[in-house]
């Protein structure tokens, strides 16, 4: 227990830092499905490799957030990346590894994984 | 769905679409009894009488998007299948009790599964959710509230990934030692 509070302590402290160096740089931001159909498709697994890639990587800019069903429940898990000053860009039946490589690819290197991609919002 | 945990997370999603400002879930496993009582509550904006005696209706849903709603009806199928049931209680304006019993030592109950992706799924959102989840089993206990980690954590949001990845290691360290485990 101590030593949790010890790490949260440590999250808060990078936290803190990564806010006063980013004033004015705007988040990125990862949507998840998370309907029925999302969570029965495996989205709640998506989103904890989500979170434990951004955890290990200490990605702190990158907001992650969640929808409820869009209507697209056949390609659920549904994985929308909205990169600062970027267009939408929906990813379809994202599993566990291609949600930790989707971190990688887009968010880190802001290269975006076409294959996957099911939807584009407008430039 | 394969785990309560999941069935949780749905109940939880419904009660965030609802505009739930609080949540509180409750898990008691009473080996006495034999019995695991499931309660979610939220002050969400509610049902009335009639949305409340469909909500179990997979082919009833207030969405656009698709023409059914399996959540309600796929919990109510798990708890009749473990010898139990789900119990609605809801207002307009006063929000939704959920409440499932299963039999604890029904073979077909499915496991608790990872409560803590649970709560971590429901907090990553932009609007603030005020979500308490407290577990007891036998004589111990595990309690956790998100309140309590918003006061910790001060200006930053719950919603980023180093911390909700710390909520999910922390809830999941916490419910192993209900089950006597050291946790992960």
């Amino acid at each position: 227990m101590i030593k949790s509070l010890e790490e949260l302590q440590k999250i808060k402290e990078t936290q803190l830092e990564a806010i006063r160096l980013r004033e004015a740089d705007q988040k990125a931001k990862i949507v998840v499905g998370m309907g029925t159909c999302g969570i029965a498709a495996g989205a709640r697994e998506v989103m904890s490799a989500i979170l434990d890639e951004l955890g290990k990587r200490r990605l702190t800019n990158v907001a992650v957030t969640q929808t409820g069903c869009i209507g697209l429940c056949a390609q659920e898990p549904l994985v929308d990346v909205i990169l600062p000053g970027k267009p939408r860009v929906t990813y379809g039946k994202v599993d566990a590894n291609k949600a930790r490589q989707i971190v990688a690819q887009h968010i880190v290197n802001g290269i975006v994984i076409s294959e996957w991609v099911v939807n584009r919002g407008e430039e | 769905m394969e785990e309560l945990a999941l069935h949780i997370l749905d109940l939880l999603e419904n009660a965030l679409a609802a505009g739930a400002r609080h949540i509180l879930i409750t898990i008691e496993e009473d080996e006495g009894r034999d019995l695991v009582t499931i309660e979610v509550r939220d002050d969400g904006r509610g049902m009335g009488a009639e949305a409340l005696q469909k909500a179990v209706d997979p082919f009833y849903t207030t969405r656009a998007t698709r023409k059914v709603g399996l959540g309600l009806p796929l919990l109510q199928a798990t708890a009749a299948q473990c010898g139990g049931d789900v119990f609605l209680e809801s207002r307009p304006g006063q929000g939704t009790r959920v409440v499932a019993t299963m039999q604890l030592s029904h073979p077909d109950l499915p496991p608790l599964g990872d409560m803590g992706a649970t709560i971590a799924a429901a907090l990553s959102r932009e609007e603030p959710v005020e979500l308490v989840y407290y577990h007891r089993r036998g004589q111990k206990e595990f309690k956790f509230s998100s309140t309590w980690l918003q006061l910790h954590l001060g200006e930053i949001p719950l919603n980023c990934g180093p911390v909700l990845d710390w909520v999910q290691r922390y809830i999941n360290k916490g419910v192993a030692e209900l089950y006597g485990g050291e946790g992960k």
